[in-house]
């Protein structure tokens, strides 16, 4: 490029870097694509462009997915909504079998959101995107006025190719199949809860936000025929679980003591009267694998990094259609439903 | 975790679980009929749910699950009274989570916040107060509830409030005293309880005393039990130890954590700020009296029922909801016409399913309800 390149001064958003002028132009140029900076985002075109004899180098079908992310508060210990952002809609797309290839991202920012917090938030992204192997290629900005929105609000889309032979599905959970988590479960949404301050606990909880393209793709080399794999963010292990038994019309049994969750976690649970089993996670999947594969892909899974605490937690089996039940240590059992609304703490 | 897995051992479970099959052997009565065991206290409702207890007891026993879930017993029309406060303009209303769903006649606190009302969850009453302190131009309403348990924080509040001179901070108070109501439960004409599991948190505050009634004139035992699986069954084997010997005492199970006596600071701070009142609604139950305790008339600045003109108006569940009777252990909670069909955790239409800890809600998304309990 012959001009120079644009560098933004403010301190803090404001309408101005939204309205399509020289604000705008500094703010997009200087944040936006000097940080993600790549040859698709660089052409400043209002599309990317993208070569599909590249793309069908890898598989026979294209992996499409969108996500919206609104957390408070925007930045927390071991992550912030960049860092989410890009992870989220990775894994999303990773679940599938897929390799994910390109994101978009489209913000809207809040009147007076500090512009270092916005480029810590951006350099997140950028880092995300690196360790999990994609390029942020097309965006849109939009500002609101101060009290139409929550600082940021981010939503990214993300294209991956899936190879040939994956058929990774809700629905092909087989009565038999083993159910495994690739770890610690509950880290997200105790760490989000705890961030917010109102608990005032004296305890240091990370978000667990991680992409999880490399472990599908270590656990699709110890079992191709994965039967179902979802990432248990929203809604946690529980929410996936239950998908699980009624799209694929089976029973799903989980044994209590063989989910892996913190001391720590645990606490907030005990204390909130919460379970962990609804919790938010931002680096986690469940996946159901053939019994005869389980250990096996298990195996692999505890050789990555990212699956170093995998367990099996359940099995599937012929049972009333749909219907989730936990195996609680004494022997008991009783059903784990989906949540009616969001989780709120009991007074005593 | 510490004070906590020892309380879940499942070997120990096991020893007393085994001795709870051996023990009901050796009472008749429940060779004829299964015994009838309350657990008063919602908290042990939802841990006989959460560890799925129930089923691992023998037949011979039945437990009727009480009225300690202080959301549950919630009449509609205090809840109605909740959102009319909210709906003032210069008020932010505060409140524990559980009870942000709890449906008023039209809308729940939910509803209110949704509709634009500044309704926010706190956990303790001493942030509703931290609201305050940090909006002066507001009135901070704190929506009080619960029994014994939580009602020392709230009068420690008010004191505090009083000793900083907050002059914007009210308190809604609709807390509620446990005796009163299990004296009309076993007043009740329909009423087959055979012994109790009392309320460990409650107890912590009140001592065991005045439980003595329920043994000297009603010849019921009642174990203070605690709240972790083991504490609930070890207290049963307590129990039923007193049944098979024909006795009726107050037994405290929770010693770590309930003194004989109470909590006499705790006593103290309760009686300096809230005298019982005449009596008090309760969704289910009816018209009990002084079964509530409101704010004394030294600190009735701070009362938001004279600050705020309420509607104050009763409003009856549903002719269909049976939560009465289910409260009392005539019938089981599937029994009830409505369960599981018009009355849901999605749509309660009566109390007990409000809340997790609400008898119909825990069987609804936890308990044993195959296809044939709900056919029946």
């Amino acid at each position: 490029m012959t001009t120079p390149k644009r560098t933004l001064k403010a301190t803090h958003i404001t309408m101005a870097h939204g309205a399509g002028g020289k604000a705008m132009r500094d703010l997009i140029e200087d944040v936006f694509v000097g940080s993600f900076d790549n040859s698709h985002l660089n052409a400043l075109e209002d599309q990317a462009r993208i070569d599909l004899a590249e793309l069908q180098r890898d598989g026979n079908r294209i992996a499409f997915t969108t996500d919206g992310y609104v957390v408070d508060p925007i930045e927390f210990l071991g992550g912030n909504i960049g860092a989410l952002a890009v992870n989220g809609t990775v894994n999303d797309l990773a679940v599938s079998g897929a390799i994910p290839k390109y994101l978009s991202c489209s913000m809207i920012l809040e009147e007076g959101l500090e512009v270092a917090q916005l480029r810590r938030i951006v350099d997140s992204m950028r880092a995300a995107a690196d360790a999990a192997g994609v390029a942020i290629v097309t965006g849109d900005t939009k500002v609101v006025p101060k009290g139409k929105g929550d600082k940021i609000f981010i939503s990214t889309t993300g294209i991956g190719v899936i190879p040939e032979g994956i058929e990774i599905s809700a629905s092909r959970v087989k009565p038999g199949d083993k159910v495994i988590v690739n770890g610690w479960v509950g880290d997200h949404g105790a760490a989000i809860l705890n961030a917010r301050g109102d608990l005032a606990l004296d305890v240091e909880l990370h978000t667990d936000c991680q992409p999880l393209h490399e472990l599908m793709q270590v656990m699709l080399k110890a079992c191709p025929d994965l039967h179902a794999v979802r990432d248990a963010s929203r809604g946690g292990v529980a929410t996936v679980v239950n998908e699980f038994a009624e799209t694929s019309g089976v029973a799903i049994r989980l044994y209590e003591n063989a989910v892996p969750v913190r001391t720590e976690v645990r606490g907030v649970c005990e204390i909130l009267g919460l379970d962990a089993l609804y919790f938010a996670n931002e680096g986690k999947l469940v996946a159901v694998v053939p019994a005869a594969d389980a250990d096996a892909v298990l195996a692999a899974m505890q050789a990555h990094p990212a699956g170093k605490e995998a367990a099996i937690i359940g099995e599937a089996y012929e049972g009333v259609a749909g219907r989730v039940v936990v195996q609680t240590g004494f022997g008991g059992e009783r059903i784990l439903d989906m949540l009616v609304g969001e989780q709120l703490p009991r007074i005593c | 975790m510490k004070f906590v897995d020892e309380f879940r051992d499942p070997e120990m479970a096991k020893n007393a679980l085994d001795r709870i099959h051996a023990l009901v052997k050796e009472i008749p009565k429940a060779q004829q009929q299964p015994l009838q065991i309350m657990e008063v206290c919602g908290g042990h409702t939802h841990s006989i749910f959460r560890y799925g207890l129930e089923e691992l007891l023998p037949k011979e026993i039945e437990l009727v699950h009480g009225p300690g879930c202080p959301v549950c017993v919630l009449p509609m029309g205090r809840v109605d009274d909740c959102v009319a406060i909210a709906e003032q303009p210069d008020v932010i209303f505060t409140t524990f989570g559980d009870a942000m769903r709890v449906p008023g006649s039209k809308k729940s606190l939910q509803d209110a916040k949704a509709a634009g009302c500044d309704v926010r969850m706190v956990y303790s009453p001493m942030d509703a107060l931290n609201i305050a302190r940090q909006h002066p131009d507001k009135r901070v309403v704190f929506f009080g509830l619960g029994f014994e348990t939580t009602m020392p924080s709230t009068a420690l509040t008010i004191k505090q409030a009083e000793k900083e001179g907050i002059e914007n901070f009210y308190l809604f108070c609709n807390h509620v005293t446990i005796i009163p109501t299990i004296k009309a439960i076993l007043d009740s004409p329909d009423m087959y309880i055979d012994g109790f599991l009392g309320p460990g948190h409650v107890s912590m505050v009140i001592g065991e005393a005045p439980y003595r009634f329920i043994a000297a004139s009603y010849q019921r035992p009642l174990i203070i039990a605690g709240f972790e699986p083991l504490d609930v069954l070890q207290s049963l084997v307590m129990l039923l130890e007193q049944l098979r010997d024909g006795k009726a005492e107050i037994e405290n199970q929770y010693k770590r954590i309930v003194p004989d006596g109470g909590n006499h600071a705790a006593l103290k701070a309760v009686g300096e700020i809230f005298e019982l009142r005449e009596f008090f609604e309760w969704r289910g139950l009816g018209s009990i009296d002084h079964s509530g305790v409101q704010i004394k008339a030294a600190y009735a600045r701070f009362d938001a029922e004279r600050e705020f003109a309420l509607p104050n108006v009763n409003i009856a569940d549903p002719k269909s909801c049976q939560c009465g009777e289910v409260l009392k252990g005539v019938i089981k909670p599937w029994q009830c016409k409505v369960f599981g069909k018009q009355c849901t955790p999605e749509t309660p239409l009566g109390a007990l399913m409000v809340s997790t800890e609400g008898a119909c809600s825990a069987y609804y998304s936890y308990g044993k309800i195959n296809h044939q309990q709900l056919d029946r």
